[in-house]
């Protein structure tokens, strides 16, 4: 199943080696990470060197070689939201997650990452939750944002 | 029969986030409800630029300005104004510090202070309808350039209105179109670098028109937006844009039967801050790794593919079609006399109104940060203030008649960047400040040059000591030295202006690190490693009556005390995070 999907990526962009970082971004998408085997097969498909898949795998923040949770949390660390207090707030996040930051629960329920500047300063402090947007959080919201999102009771420290 | 009334109400991603599209709905709903929906019309606009008091709406044709709506206020906004006539006073907008209600959106100084040459067409039209960007006399410009002028007439234009590229580094456009124009090699390419969102959300038909005008001048085939992946409501507009320009013949093959042929695709960023820098979106198009390349060769010879390549940021595009439809002069009457037209800049931070405006360039520090901005909220000093992004230069208050333009930012030590004002109060350790920007640009230096790689990480270390209390008098001067090496060395933009915060505080707020290196002490009290709290146990005990809160929080457990007695913080044991100061209500949590 996952062979196929990574085939229907591939083709979709018609195997171009332009078109990499895309094929990556949809493989991401579909699986919330770059699985080793994924990027082989990429490699070896288009043709080019499993190093310049992985070099673009490593290159930009959105991409991750391990699972982000199913809901990954992403605080931003811009200067407006650092302004407004969005450091305590990560630090909140990781004592209530009981993970450190760049981290993912162990039930995989959460990932946890900072952010930087993701352009919304208006919002600040804003927290991004897959494709979710929550702005103006404060430490009080952090709370909210976990519940809104846990599945079932998952270990959240209190 | 037209509409009586038009409701325009905000869709950019800041009223979105705090729901503006349900109002919008519950709004049609009532409206629907009362058989209304022949006469009152309700429009999704882009986003209307007052995201601090959003979700906001304008009532036309009256220009009514509404703000911090909620669906609950429907009923009543229905029945008292769209039905009686009588626009609904508690939910108008009242300056700071005064206590009477604004109706008009052109009478409150947030708007009224602004020129709207990029956002013309700001909360007048749904970004998602062509038709209506043709009924505001979109691609009028394009008719025009393609139908009655030659190439050369278009670049003259440009040329004349003394247009300076809208990235941050000001390059006269003109000029660059001549460049790439004049260039061999086919087909010629455009980029427009999409790294701000609020042009693509709100009109991006005027960015298509742009490059089509400047295609036309140039004599470009092929074009490419850029955008950032952590923009997905620009990304879906400016898609839905080209894909119905393509619908009704202003992009593909003999556009007008002029016998010019254009197309745009889009290129998605995958998250990295470099890829603002022009050559670094180039390699990202082609699917490479964003790292910035040598010149010369400059894009204009050697660009994407190898072919001459014009690549611009989206509000210099924006800029064309009314140089074109006004001409070039008009343009050049607005701003100072190198820095003509108007800049968009982000009001962000400690400031009463927030929010996107444009104003001419030239204008005064002051008049942004009181006039436009509102001043400091809650009776805080206004400080500081960081323009261009996070590697721009921190400016202080008293440098605050300071005028807004290429050439006066660069004196004091700033730049104008992507023009985000980021404005600090009393409450910002300069410091800590200078370490939070340069941790961001040495976490996102590509590696690609030692300079940035190894300088950037260098002065991180000092600053960083310094904000943990291990600083020593001798790391100003180092940080100067490694300062100035990467400022001058670095192969591109982030490096050379990785600097600018380090450099401005150590110039304009030397004192703070002095008091950070000698007393160990942290004047705002931002750097926690430097601070001692404590819990007055009068307040605790009179005033929270030994609530527990911060006993309950503490992730130390260095809190002691038992219900309505005064608490108090085990030093030996607190690790400074400041939660017990965060949460106590009444004060009792005292820094030191």
């Amino acid at each position: 199943m996952q062979l196929e999907t990574v085939e229907r990526i591939i083709q979709q962009h018609q195997a171009q080696k332009s078109a990499l970082i895309a094929m990556l971004q949809d493989v991401q998408n579909e699986f919330s990470y770059l699985p080793q085997d994924v990027l082989k097969h990429i490699s070896r498909t288009v043709g080019v060197p499993l190093s310049r898949t992985y070099s673009l795998a490593t290159f930009y923040s959105s991409f991750s070689l391990k699972p982000r949770g199913r809901h990954p949390i992403g605080v931003c660390l811009g200067n407006a939201c650092q302004v407004k207090g969005a450091g305590k707030i990560l630090e909140k996040f990781e004592r209530q997650l009981d993970i450190k930051c760049g981290c993912t629960t162990p039930d995989l329920n959460f990932g946890l990452q900072a952010t930087r500047c993701v352009g919304y300063c208006g919002l600040a402090p804003v927290v991004t939750v897959g494709r979710d947007l929550h702005s103006k959080v404060n430490l009080n919201k952090v709370g909210q944002i976990l519940k809104q999102y846990s599945k079932e009771a998952a270990p959240v420290k209190g | 029969m037209p509409y009586r009334i038009q409701l325009m109400v905000c869709g950019g991603t800041d009223c979105v986030s705090n729901r503006s599209l349900e109002f919008r709905d519950a709004l049609q709903k009532e409206i629907e409800k009362r058989a209304l929906d022949k006469e009152i019309q309700v429009v999704a606009t882009g986003c209307n630029g007052f995201c601090g008091v959003g979700p906001v709406m304008v009532v036309q044709p009256d220009g009514i300005f509404y703000q911090r709506l909620t669906p609950k206020d429907v009923p009543l906004l229905v029945e008292e104004h769209f039905v009686k006539g009588k626009p609904v006073k508690k939910l108008l907008y009242v300056p700071p510090g005064t206590d009477a209600p604004v109706p008009k959106m052109m009478d409150i100084p947030f708007f009224s202070r602004q020129t709207l040459v990029a956002l013309r067409n700001r909360g007048l039209l749904d970004p998602e309808k062509i038709d209506q960007y043709l009924a505001s006399d979109g691609y009028a410009a394009l008719t025009r350039a393609l139908t009655q002028m030659t190439p050369e007439e278009i670049l003259d234009q440009v040329k004349i209105s003394g247009l300076r590229g809208r990235g941050g580094a000001g390059f006269p456009t003109g000029t660059k179109w001549e460049a790439v124009r004049a260039a061999e090699g086919e087909p010629k390419y455009l980029i427009c670098n999409g790294m701000d969102r609020s042009i693509l959300e709100t009109d991006p038909h005027s960015v298509i028109e742009g490059m089509l005008i400047g295609a036309r001048a140039m004599g470009a085939r092929w074009g490419v937006v850029y955008i950032r992946n952590e923009y997905p409501l620009a990304s879906k507009r400016i898609h839905m844009a080209i894909d119905q320009a393509r619908e009704r013949g202003f992009l593909g093959e003999n556009i007008l039967a002029s016998g010019f042929s254009f197309d745009l695709s889009v290129s998605q960023g995958a998250g990295a801050f470099i890829c603002g820098e022009a050559t670094s979106v180039v390699e990202v198009v082609e699917g490479k790794m964003g790292e910035p390349r040598t010149r010369p060769p400059h894009l204009a010879e050697k660009g994407l593919w190898g072919k001459p390549t014009c690549l611009s940021n989206v509000e210099t595009w924006a800029n064309v079609p009314p140089i074109i439809s006004r001409g070039g002069k008009w343009l050049a009457q607005i701003g100072t006399e190198k820095s003509r037209g108007t800049k968009i800049f982000s009001l962000v931070g400690k400031l009463k109104n927030t929010g996107q405006i444009e104003m001419p360039l030239g204008v005064t520090l002051r008049e942004i940060v009181y006039e436009v901005g509102g001043g400091i909220p809650d009776d805080k000093k206004f400080k500081a203030v960081q323009i261009g992004g996070t590697t721009g230069g921190i400016i202080p208050s008293q440098l605050i008649d300071t005028p807004v333009d290429f050439e006066n930012l660069a004196k004091v030590g700033s730049m104008m960047g992507s023009g985000t004002v980021v404005v600090m109060d009393e409450d910002a350790c300069m410091v800590d400040v200078a370490r939070s920007c340069l941790s961001f640009a040495q976490d996102e230096s590509c590696g690609k040059c030692t300079p940035c790689r190894e300088g950037t990480k260098l002065m991180l270390d000092i600053l960083t000591r310094i904000t943990e209390g291990h600083g020593m008098m001798e790391d100003l001067e180092s940080l100067e030295g490694i300062a100035k090496i990467v400022a001058e060395t670095s192969a591109c933009g982030l490096g050379t202006t990785a600097t600018n915060p380090v450099l401005t505080t150590l110039r304009y707020f030397r004192d703070e690190y002095v008091r950070h290196i000698e007393a160990h002490k942290c004047p705002a009290h931002a750097c926690r490693q430097l601070n001692t709290y404590r819990i007055d146990p009068e307040i605790c005990s009179q005033r929270g009556h030994g609530c527990g809160v911060c006993r309950r929080e503490c992730p130390e457990k260095a809190i002691i005390g038992e219900k309505n007695q005064p608490h108090r913080i085990d030093v030996n044991l607190c690790s400074k995070c400041g939660t017990c100061l965060d949460l106590c209500h009444f004060h009792a949590v005292i820094v030191e």
